[in-house]
């Protein structure tokens, strides 16, 4: 493989200790008088997998809207490697270490795969617009090997030989594992997940439950994902919040959300089981 | 002339684009197009008002009956044949439509009519003459042009507000999906909603060939990009925004000329509208947009 | 088997060997006197054309932003390189090449002035604030009585743009658009238009490349400009009107967006159809505005859709074809 710029590495290395790559203190949102998130406060370790789970329009992507800048905080801090992000952007977000996927598919439809992973290593190429004019020798290097790189991540969710097909001619599941690639490719340390098995079938969601752990090993990365899929959730999951109108009812292991009264009350509700659905 | 009497214009302008701007507001609080064919329905209307006086000898009020009508009937034809098919196209090959109906309009009308102005019979249509308000002569049809478009601002406002139409409209604007689901006709509102629209457009094209008495092809372009000018200023997809915003372009246009800047006007117009595109876009009262992820 | 494709390096000399023939071919038979006055203006008029819309192209094909003041470029640029051209600063060839840099300059300050506070905004904000941009630039040249005589005209402005020239500067448009499109900064590009958040979310920053899409589009529009005002002598404002904002619009939306090769092929079409057909004039804009309603309603990708021409994948196809025909024929003989 060519050599290409040590300032930037391709899968950089990191010191694994315990101190928390990503940290929200009182996190909150209004949206008009109505208040969306409130006092969200969690703690993720590196190589950690997490999950956010809660009824739907419990916040949990506007929690996800907030850690990437889509929406700014009306209140509270995020930090990332213990720096703090306020005033940054999406895309700045995105370069100090978040990556995400999204509920609504947001692929680029018209490119190809390959295409849409180059996409996400923008950021690791490292020649300029008059080097792309020229075509200097940096522009051959970095291409070919971003595009190597590209296949090689592709290859995670066996995806190589789709690479030539376009974005939007997927089938569903297949965009949904695309986006991840994507997402891994622009060198998180945090990855975010929006519901990453939504309209899979058991077989696909088991295969993508193995792939999350995978992609956590080999990338030592960080998860945070949405998932209403409680059999994976419970399965891969380290720790998991559970949020319901805007707050966090109950933190901990799997094992003990699922004995949470407060949890059990927030999908079932209470009253006794008056209803017949 | 005096400042007063460039303010009397200012009115008379600001009254005609209120009229043509609540005619992109509306189409574009309901359907998000900016429906660039809206000024060049206006010369259309001219047209018709010019044939109807002269060449019809129809009485007035029954020519101005002809325009409203000819008007909204070319509204709802366009909108039937070019924008109906493309309701769930990409935005933008609507705009690029709305732009080639425009264009289209324009050079029909030059193809029929010529490209030579023809001067427009405003005596036929308003009575002449000026009433004398302390020591000012005003022009009866200074008078008329705002009282009239005040009146259809009025009367539209009613619909809206007061009428299950007005509602049935509000609500496709606001989530045409849900209001499909309440049982609302969607498409027949959309295309009332042209109807309305270019109503309000044959009134003002009325006002405009009286205050302008020269119509061609190409009378409308100009006229209905400054009345979008005004509606962006107001607040597009507000009503009130929108009159507000008329008012203003054709008082600032008065001031302007009155500065003996005639030659700047256009400009002076356009950079406004950067100006408030740029710190204020959705206008004086206009609601922000965002989009869902 | 493994499929015949042709390496990088040879791609490029193929294309360098066909655009240098072409050049001179045209060159030759410009110079034959074969062609009349007339046919000739066409040649040079299809050009800057071509340059206006692969440049508008890019912007509102590969960008997905609809400006409606690309006119207003080309007169940026027209008068500046009019005006640099004028004062005969520099000798020669040197003022030439160095009037239609300052063209291409001055269009792309402008287009970066208007970017930043334009690309601030979607759709058909966009389009409306361009096109008032457009008009301001026409206003102000209308006004700067002193510079740019106004409406009396520009005149005797030096007739730089031959045949050569304005082919060269068509060849660099395409290929420097090119060049761009097929690198990281093109997919950026492409990615804004696709999912503008999603681009966001990848780390991509969208407001440098609008910005830096505006800039070269100006660029080029602005060159376009210069080789107009060569070809012609004469500047008035009123020859970049909302007309010719929306004339090049429609070559581009007929081409189909986002297909550089579309835009080459109706910039040809379209501008030298009339031409040829005289008795066509006079329906030219009815029928245009009509092709464009109707391409829209029932094929909005446009005439050619986003296919791209190669050369080099032509040449790819037709080996391969040829290869797996012999190893056809060879299976057959065996038996």
């Amino acid at each position: 493989m060519a050599k290409h710029d040590p300032r930037k590495p391709f899968v950089p290395q990191r010191d694994h200790d315990k101190s928390p790559v990503m940290e929200c203190v009182g996190l909150g949102i209004d949206f008009g008088g109505l208040t969306a998130v409130d006092d969200f406060n969690i703690t993720i370790t590196p190589t950690e997998i997490c999950g956010l789970i809660g009824p739907n329009g419990a916040g949990k992507t506007t929690v996800f809207n907030l850690l990437t800048k889509v929406y700014k905080p009306t209140r509270g801090k995020i930090y990332l490697d213990g720096k703090d992000t306020c005033g940054l952007n999406t895309m700045q977000a995105n370069k100090a270490g978040l990556a995400r996927t999204f509920q609504n598919i947001r692929l680029f439809k018209e490119l190809t795969v390959l295409e849409n992973v180059l996409v996400g290593l923008h950021n690791e190429m490292y020649y300029n617009v008059w080097g792309a004019l020229f075509r200097v020798p940096a522009y051959w290097r970095t291409e070919k090997i971003a595009k190597e790189r590209a296949r090689e991540m592709l290859s995670i969710f066996d995806m190589e030989d789709m690479a030539e097909h376009k974005a939007g001619s997927l089938p569903y599941g297949s965009q949904r594992r695309l986006e991840i690639v994507r997402a891994l490719a622009t060198n998180p340390t945090v990855l975010l997940l929006d519901e990453p098995a939504a309209g899979m079938n058991p077989n696909e969601t088991e295969e993508l439950m193995e792939n999350i752990k995978k992609i956590n090993k080999t990338f030592k990365i960080a998860i945070l994902l949405i998932e209403h899929d409680m059999n994976l959730v419970m399965n891969i999951c380290e720790g998991i919040a559970v949020l319901n109108y805007g707050k966090i009812i109950a933190k901990g292991t799997p094992a003990e959300i699922q004995r949470s009264p407060q949890v059990i009350e927030a999908y079932l509700g209470t009253g006794g089981g008056g209803g017949d659905a | 002339m005096s400042f007063a009497l460039h303010l009397i214009n200012g009115l008379q302008m600001g009254s005609i684009y209120a009229l043509v701007a609540l005619g992109y507001t509306m189409v574009y609080g309901i359907i998000k197009l900016l429906n660039f064919a809206h000024g060049d329905i206006i010369m259309v209307g001219g047209y018709i008002a010019l044939f109807s006086l002269t060449l019809g000898r129809m009485p007035a009020l029954l020519a101005a009956l002809v325009t409203v009508a000819g008007c909204t009937l070319l509204a709802v034809i366009i909108e039937k044949l070019a924008y109906t098919p493309l309701r769930f196209a990409p935005r933008l090959s609507l705009l690029i439509t709305a732009i080639g109906i425009s264009i289209l309009l324009q050079n029909l009308a030059q193809f029929f009519f010529t490209a030579n102005d023809r001067g427009f019979p405003g005596h036929l249509l308003f009575p002449t003459g000026s009433v004398s308000i302390g020591g000012l002569s005003i022009a009866y049809t200074s008078i008329i042009t705002v009282a009239l478009s005040i009146a259809s601002m009025a009367a539209l406002h009613l619909l809206v507000k007061s009428t299950k139409l007005g509602k049935a409209m509000r609500a496709v604007s606001e989530d045409q999906g849900a209001a499909q689901l309440m049982g609302i006709n969607v498409n027949h509102i959309i295309t009332f909603t042209f109807a309305v629209g270019a109503a309000l457009a044959g009134v003002g094209a009325l006002l405009y060939s009286v205050r302008f008495p020269l119509i061609a092809p190409t009378i409308g372009a100009m006229l209905g990009l400054k009345a979008f000018v005004a509606a962006v200023f107001g607040g597009i997809g507000s009503i009130p925004g929108t009159m507000v915003g008329g008012y203003a372009i054709g008082l600032l246009e008065a001031l302007v000329t009155a500065a003996g800047l005639s030659g700047w006007v256009d400009g002076v117009v356009f950079l406004l509208l950067i100006i408030v595109l740029m710190v204020r876009p959705t206008g004086l009262m206009g609601r922000p947009i965002m989009e869902k992820v | 088997m493994k499929r015949f494709t042709l390496s990088m390096p040879v791609r490029y000399i193929i294309n360098t060997v066909l655009i240098i023939t072409l050049l001179l071919v045209g060159n030759q038979i410009m110079g034959s006197g074969i062609l009349g006055r007339a046919q000739t203006a066409i040649i040079i008029q299809v050009g800057f054309f071509i340059i206006l819309a692969v440049s508008l192209n890019m912007v509102t094909g590969y960008l997905g932003q609809l400006p409606l003041g690309h006119a207003g470029f080309m007169a940026v640029g027209a008068y500046a390189g009019a005006l640099f051209w004028r004062a005969a600063v520099l000798p020669g060839m040197a003022s030439v090449v160095g009037g239609l840099i300052v063209a291409g300059v001055a269009a792309a300050i402008t287009g970066v002035i208007i970017g930043i506070p334009a690309l601030r905004l979607r759709g058909d904000y966009l389009a409306i604030i361009t096109l008032g941009f457009g008009e301001i630039i026409r206003v102000v040249l209308n006004n700067l009585d002193t510079i740019t005589y106004g409406a009396r005209g520009l005149r005797n402005i030096p007739r730089y743009s031959s045949f050569m020239l304005v082919y060269i500067c068509v060849i660099v448009a395409c290929g420097a658009i090119h060049m761009i499109m097929k690198s990281r900064h093109g997919r950026a590009i492409l990615s804004i238009r696709e999912n503008e958040i999603a681009a966001e979310s990848c780390g991509i920053n969208t407001t440098y490349y609008k910005v830096l899409t505006f800039a070269v589009s100006a660029f080029f529009a602005g060159v376009a400009g210069a080789l107009f005002a060569g070809n012609i002598g004469i500047l008035v404002p009123a020859n970049f009107d909302f007309m010719t904002s929306i004339n090049i619009l429609m070559i581009v939306v007929l081409g189909g967006l986002g297909s550089m090769m579309g835009s080459v092929i109706a910039a040809s079409v379209l501008t030298s159809l009339p031409l040829v057909l005289q008795p066509l004039n006079e329906y030219r804009m009815i029928i245009f505005s009509l092709m464009l309603i109707v391409v829209m309603i029932f094929k909005p990708s446009g005439l050619m859709g986003n296919y791209d021409f190669s050369m080099s994948r032509i040449i790819e196809k037709v080996v391969n074809r040829l290869r797996t025909g012999k190893t056809a024929g060879k299976l057959k003989s065996g038996k």
